[in-house]
């Protein structure tokens, strides 16, 4: 690979250095201390999910990845590069789709990767061909001459994903790329995520108010007023909540919400007309259940922690809150109702 | 790495590949510029009302003002006489308009997919003075166009020179909006500041009246006001195309002095050019702050 410069020569695609690597980021905004001292190592090819409430700080440890915002201590790598010492390098190994849009509305969907493609100074011969491939991938080649105020939210998300990835970066950031779509747009999206990921061994690194969606990534980190509050695979952070979900249906719940706390001192709540509690093992729990509780039981079900159970047991907030308040402030920004020129 | 695995992945290595520093700061130049263009070449109540003010002040004020103010014209008309002034007009307006997208792309997030690529701030700002140069001469050549209503030949070599002048005042007017605009992060607040400014700055700068013989405090502004340096030099080539008495020549184009002092056209045009470049430098080094 020694005839390529740029980009190809400070990180080999599947070689050893890490995506992104930090080391005590922190950012404070006057009194405000937005991050603090975060340790992070993502792989190459991994999908990274960053979780956490509003305000917790993902913005802008994106923003420090990717040289907006000056760290105010510590240090990061992405793509092997120093994000403050070599930001030319790292800017041209990134791509970015921000939290608000920042599409040209009165430009062609064509138009606006065009502009992108001058602005990274992509190969001239790679643009037209480049351009195809990734509105075929979002489905927006037929659209390609229209104007980009003209399209749907949906439409305008899946054309800053086509034109973050553009100059094909080694590591894309996405930050909330999904907020405020609905479940049909937000599958279609990650299904582009994926391919695209198969295809050129993307690392992606984004942050989400979905859980389903943290489903997806290989490894997550969440992130709560500034610090790293729980970090590992989507597996292994349900297994450190610990305790099972178990949802059982009596001839009288009342009396088994009062068993239940008589017999094995279990707190349990009446939900979607379910007794439920948790506990540890829920499976071999079910037996005693039955030999102890002392009243009939119809139906009983297990379920497994989610990572909502895991948001909760690190943040102390669900992550619907801070879902619903992030879609809010969506629809309160104009740009999104297409408005802008 | 086995043979299959490199060539599976060299097309994403082609698209990465980057140029020389030099030649990629010129295609972003070029591409902030085109966008500019673009930008205006689809807003046409833009175009439709950067056409009408100034027609306006040219064809009203001058026919309106011309029953009253015709002697002290020297025979000739205030259409005429308001005409360099206009052609200075136009461009202000479209200048500091482009100037204002600045804010706006800030305002919808598009200046920051231009902070992230890797490209100098620097080019992002000339690129944009640049298009705004272009898109306010291009303007100017609707007013251009007018010569003949108002008794200016149609002389290719006049056509040039005003361009060439537009051309400067456009592009320093333009660096001034976009010095501004570097430190205003609201429209509203941009148009604020510019209303207050432009129109003071456009009386004030001799477009509607000679710079000679003005009382002491308003000569004084006239001489501080940059724009002056702008209209100057076009009214001195419009004139220079026009039959007139030496009487009319030396009360309607009487130039500009600095005490004693005539300055030349080319002194005048690098006064414009030294606070477009100072201005320009000023808006670099706002850009080159980190947006946190
Ligand atoms: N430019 C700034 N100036 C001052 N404070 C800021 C600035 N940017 C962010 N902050 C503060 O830093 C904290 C973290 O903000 P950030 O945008 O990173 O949160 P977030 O996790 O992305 O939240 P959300 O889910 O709402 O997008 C907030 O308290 C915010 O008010
Ligand atoms: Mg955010």
């Amino acid at each position: 690979m020694e005839e390529l410069d740029g980009v190809g020569a400070a990180v080999e695609v599947g070689s050893s250095v890490a995506a992104i690597s930090v080391r005590g980021l922190t950012k404070t905004f006057g009194t405000v201390e937005a991050v603090r001292s975060i340790d992070l190592d993502v792989n190459q090819g991994e999908t990274f999910g960053f979780l956490g409430p509003n305000g917790a700080g993902k913005s802008t440890t994106i923003g420090m990845l990717c040289t907006l915002v000056t760290p105010t201590s510590g240090s990061a790598r992405v793509a092997g590069l120093d994000v403050v010492r070599d930001r030319d390098g790292v800017r041209r190994s990134i791509g970015l789709v921000f939290q608000d849009p920042t599409l040209d509305g009165y430009l062609s969907a064509e138009m606006n990767l065009r502009l992108h493609a001058e602005l990274y100074g992509m190969p001239r011969n790679r643009v037209a061909p480049r351009i195809q491939e990734m509105l075929e991938m979002v489905g927006l080649w037929d659209r390609r001459k229209s104007r980009v105020n003209t399209f749907s939210g949906g439409m305008k998300r899946r054309l800053e994903i086509a034109r973050g990835l553009m100059h094909s970066p080694v590591v894309l950031f996405l930050d909330e790329p999904t907020v405020g779509l609905d479940p049909q747009t937000r599958a279609s999206i990650w299904a582009y995520i994926k391919d695209l990921q198969q295809r050129e061994r993307t690392t992606i690194f984004m942050t989400t108010h979905y859980m389903d969606e943290a489903e997806f990534c290989d490894r997550i980190a969440i992130m709560d007023q500034g610090t790293i509050v729980a970090h590992g695979t989507p597996d292994g952070l349900k297994s450190e909540v610990g305790k099972d979900r178990v949802q059982i249906t009596t001839g009288d719940d009342a009396v088994a919400v009062e068993k239940l706390q008589a017999v094995f001192g279990i707190e349990a709540k009446i939900v979607e007309e379910k007794v439920t509690f948790s506990v540890a093992g829920g499976e071999s729990f079910v037996p005693r259940l039955f030999s102890d509780l002392g009243i009939s039981i119809s139906s009983v079900s297990v379920a497994k922690p989610t990572l909502d159970d895991v948001f909760m047991l690190h943040t102390g907030t669900t992550i619907r809150d801070a879902e619903a308040t992030a879609t809010e402030r969506l629809r309160a920004n104009p740009m999104w109702q297409g408005r802008g020129r | 790495m086995t043979q299959a695995a490199s060539e599976a992945r060299l097309p994403v290595e082609a698209t990465r590949r980057v140029e020389r520093r030099f030649a990629s700061d010129l295609r972003a130049i070029r591409i902030v510029w085109y966008r500019e263009l673009a930008r205006f070449a689809q807003d046409r109540t833009r175009i439709v009302a950067q056409v009408v003010q100034p027609v306006l002040f040219l064809f009203v004020l001058g026919a309106g003002l011309n029953t009253i103010a015709s002697q002290g014209a020297h025979g000739v008309s205030l259409k005429t006489f308001f005409y360099p002034g206009i052609l200075g007009m136009s461009v202000m307006f479209t200048a500091i308009f482009s100037a204002a997208s600045i804010v706006w792309d800030r305002e919808f997030g598009f200046l920051r997919e231009m902070m992230v690529a890797p490209v100098r701030r620097g080019s992002i700002v000339v690129g944009k003075c640049l298009g705004g140069a272009t898109v306010a001469a291009v303007q100017g050549l609707v007013i251009v166009a007018m010569a003949g209503f108002v008794n200016v030949p149609y002389n290719p070599i006049l056509i040039l020179e005003i361009v060439l002048l537009q051309l400067v005042l456009a592009f320093t007017l333009t660096a001034f909006g976009v010095m501004v605009a570097a430190r205003l992060k609201q429209m509203t607040a941009f148009m604020t500041l510019t209303q207050m400014l432009v129109m003071p700055l456009f009386f004030i700068s001799g477009a509607l009246f000679p710079a000679s013989g003005l009382p002491g405090w308003l000569e004084v502004l006239n001489r501080i006001d940059p724009l002056t340096y702008g209209i100057d030099p076009i009214r001195r080539v419009v004139f220079s195309y026009l039959n007139l008495s030496p009487a009319a020549r030396s009360a309607l184009d009487p130039g500009l002095t600095w005490g004693s002092w005539h300055l030349s056209i080319l002194v005048e045009v690098l006064v414009v050019l030294v606070l477009g470049v100072a201005m320009l430098t000023v808006a670099f080094v706002e850009f080159n702050r980190n947006e946190s």
